[in-house]
């Protein structure tokens, strides 16, 4: 079965041939799709094509049979159909875009969007998946940016190509902060998952740039079950970015990622996401992503900190909570939200801080907004277990709404066994007003200016943590989603 | 041609007449008080001249310059130099007090065909104009009328009027809430403000403000309508003798 796989071997230094190799080798599976369906043989299947380490295999099927036994979870406060995941097919370009010829095929809506957005003419082609050539512009980009993270001896390549190469790295973290039977959706992700990015910064470094899925978002297709796994050494840091800031127009309707964080003593990982997936239909709230993803950091090693930021803008439900386990001593979580829901998409996300360690810090802030017919929860535990002494906590929720056919809620649930801990809890609820839009227009300033200040100013402590373009990006995004839906 | 004539003006809100039949013509030069009882529809007024989207006209006409104001936008009115200074200033949460006379000193700019002015060079700007109202400098750092004290809230209105220098300015009680010292320098600053080329319209309940800012006509307003117009000497009769003899229904 893993035949056409055979001469699937390229060293590291020849990322050039390797990746026009892989460029074949890709074509391969698009001609090569499995049947709708999941089974063990499926499972089997997708671990033989990708030529994976017996331990992949075994941590697929276990995860498989795992997943047999559980339920989708009912807690969520969100809705929809029931999702038959036998008719799915698990192994495929996981985004089966069609191949445009010109930007004269792409949906006007899109481009309009993209124009709006800044984002240039190349870039366009790109996102919407038109030009051939644009792909090979962007391999180039990578492969320039691989050869200067190896310089300082950073991994940073799809996860698919880690387990070929670096299979004891791989082998030693998957599955040790987001355990195979966590949840149903991480254990069918476990099972299933097609691809996603591998990150190893080795001790005492500084990651000489922001490190980004944007930089291989052509060489590798990552689908609906994506896997990420990023480790930090002692004394490292990195930053890195997920997703890009264009509507990602999708016929999937599931999306179970993993992503999975370790530090070690001294190390900072900064993980931030500005999510923007399709929504569905703004009137009827038909289509769009189910957004379903684990996302979780261990905070291994003392001394150690890891940062979520997120800007959620898109996808029909959000299911998500970016957590910290705070393992070593003196280690550091923290979570920066926003998460923003209109027409009439879903959102039920937060945070989970664990606090293990002692003298362990947490906080979180939380920015909800929710406009039209929309329902925007926050989610979030705060554990503090009983050798973490002088834990502390410090957790702000705040929510804003647009209009008055919407809602938003809190959901704050604190365990704590051990009273040496200090937490603070801070909410508030306010509401963008007509008067207030009213009191700009007065002055000259435009509608869209007005919602962009007001956002940004509700916003703030989470924009101040995203890198400078991205925080302008995720501005612009906000104010467009949010144009026709106030007064 | 007037700066400002309103013809049998009739509006309120979708079901409700407020204003009903007021007829006014304001020249550039001109300062005009407007005062009644309470309720009687002079904030309503001040509102539907600078466009707010929740009333509706439903008869008569506004022209501003040469043009038809009600084809205007609330943005584009301000843009054209209609300036309302409100009588209850909204608090904006979250967003600077500096960063928001940009925003709007710039719009202006662009809407001149200029460049917009950075920060720094705003920061000038707004130095002066805050020592003209007789405003703390700290003011400039705190949110939008967050938490401002009514008297503060007024001067920060009399500010943004100072930084957008408009046409045709609305003040709607600006006088409430500022006590006596406060009121003085907000006048001086006013009186600087005005000139040849712009008019004011004060809306006020009181007398007291017209000792600082003479109007050349007033205007007594009743039950959405203008019943008397004079002199300034017709404020001092209103201080004496309250309203009473001119908002009675029959003489
Ligand atoms: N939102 C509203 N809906 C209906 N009536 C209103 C509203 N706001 C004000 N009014 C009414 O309009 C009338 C005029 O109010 P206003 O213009 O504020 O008077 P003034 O400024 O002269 O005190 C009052 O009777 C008031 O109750
Ligand atoms: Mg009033």
């Amino acid at each position: 079965m893993a035949d056409e796989n055979s001469s699937k071997t390229a060293s590291v230094s020849q990322v050039m041939e390797k990746t026009e190799y892989k460029y074949g080798f890709k074509t391969d599976i698009d001609s090569d799709t499995l049947p709708k369906g999941l089974s063990e043989d499926v499972v089997r299947a997708i671990s033989a094509k990708k030529n994976e380490p017996q331990f992949m295999l075994d941590f697929r099927l276990k995860a498989y049979r795992k997943w047999l036994t559980m339920k989708e979870p009912a807690w969520p406060n969100v809705h929809y159909p029931k999702i038959d995941f036998q008719n799915i097919s698990y192994y495929s370009a996981p985004k089966p875009k069609k191949k445009l010829e010109s930007l004269d095929e792409v949906d006007p809506e899109l481009l309009r969007t993209f124009e709006k957005l800044g984002i240039p003419l190349d870039e366009q082609k790109r996102l919407s998946n038109v030009a051939v050539d644009a792909v090979f512009d962007s391999v180039s980009v990578a492969t320039t940016h691989k050869k200067k993270l190896m310089e300082v001896g950073i991994i940073f390549c799809p996860i698919s190509e880690a387990l070929q190469e670096y299979p004891e790295l791989v082998e030693e973290y998957l599955g040790t902060v987001v355990p195979i039977g966590d949840n149903f959706y991480a254990a069918l992700n476990s099972a299933v998952f097609t691809d996603g990015s591998f990150v190893y910064i080795p001790p005492d470094t500084i990651s000489p740039m922001e490190l980004s899925t944007y930089f291989r978002i052509n060489t590798e297709e990552t689908g609906q079950f994506e896997r990420t796994l990023i480790i930090c050494a002692e004394n490292s840091y990195v930053s890195y970015l997920e997703g890009c800031t264009a509507p990602q127009f999708d016929t999937n309707q599931l999306h179970a990622a993993v992503v999975e964080l370790v530090t070690l003593d001294n190390a900072e990982i900064k993980y931030s996401t500005v999510q923007n997936w399709y929504a569905g239909d703004p009137e009827t709230g038909k289509g769009g992503i189910y957004n379903f993803v684990t996302k979780r950091g261990k905070c291994l090693g003392d001394n150690s900190k890891i940062s979520w930021t997120q800007v959620e803008t898109g996808s029909a439900i959000t299911w998500k909570y970016p957590s910290c386990i705070l393992q070593g001593d003196n280690t550091q979580g923290e979570f920066y939200s926003v998460a923003l829901t209109n027409g009439h998409m879903q959102a039920d996300t937060g945070t989970k801080m664990i606090h293990i360690g002692k003298n362990t810090k947490s906080s979180i802030i939380s920015k909800g907004i929710s406009a039209d017919h929309s329902s925007n929860s926050y989610r979030g535990l705060v554990k503090v277990n009983k050798g973490a002494v002088n834990a502390r906590n410090y957790t702000q929720c705040d929510s804003m709404l647009v209009g008055d056919q919407c809602s938003a809620h809190t959901f704050p649930y604190i365990e704590t066994a051990n009273n040496s801990v200090q937490l603070e809890h801070e909410a508030s609820t306010s509401k963008i007003s007509e008067e207030q839009l009213f009191y700009f227009e007065q002055r000259g300033i435009s509608r869209e200016n007005a919602i962009t200040a007001v956002i940004n100013g509700f916003c703030k402590e989470v924009f101040k943590q995203l890198p400078m373009e991205f925080a302008v990006e995720a501005q612009k995004l906000l104010t467009l989603k949010l144009e026709n839906s106030v007064g | 041609m007037s700066l400002l004539e309103i013809k049998d003006l009739h509006a309120g809100f979708e079901g409700t007449e407020i204003v009903k039949g007021v007829s006014l013509t304001i020249n550039a030069g001109e300062v005009h008080a407007i005062m009644g009882p309470n309720g009687s529809g002079k904030s309503t007024l001040s509102k539907v001249l600078a466009g707010h989207p929740s009333y509706v006209v439903s008869k008569g006409s506004i022209t501003y310059n040469g043009q038809d104001l009600l084809e205007m936008d609330a943005e584009e009115r301000a843009l054209a130099g209609v300036f309302l200074g409100f009588q209850y200033p909204v608090e904006i949460p979250g967003v600077n007090n500096a960063e928001f006379l940009r925003m709007a000193y710039n719009a202006k700019l662009v809407k001149q065909g200029q460049d917009e002015v950075d920060p720094l060079d705003f920061d000038e700007i707004l130095d002066e104009k805050m020592k003209m109202v007789g405003m703390d400098k700290k003011y400039k750092d705190r949110f939008l009328n967050e938490g401002f004290s009514g008297g503060e809230k007024k001067k920060n209105e009399i500010l943004q009027m100072a930084v957008l220098d408009p046409k045709l300015t609305i003040l709607d009680e600006t006088d409430s809430g500022l006590d006596i010292d406060a009121l003085k320098v907000v006048a001086q600053g006013v009186n600087k403000l005005t000139n040849e080329n712009n008019a004011l319209i004060m809306i006020t309940h009181y007398q007291r403000l017209l000792n600082y800012i003479e109007p050349q006509f007033v205007h007594v307003f009743s039950g959405g309508k203008i019943v008397k117009s004079g002199g300034k000497e017709l404020a001092h009769e209103l201080e004496a003798q309250g309203y009473d003899w001119v908002t009675a229904p029959a003489k």
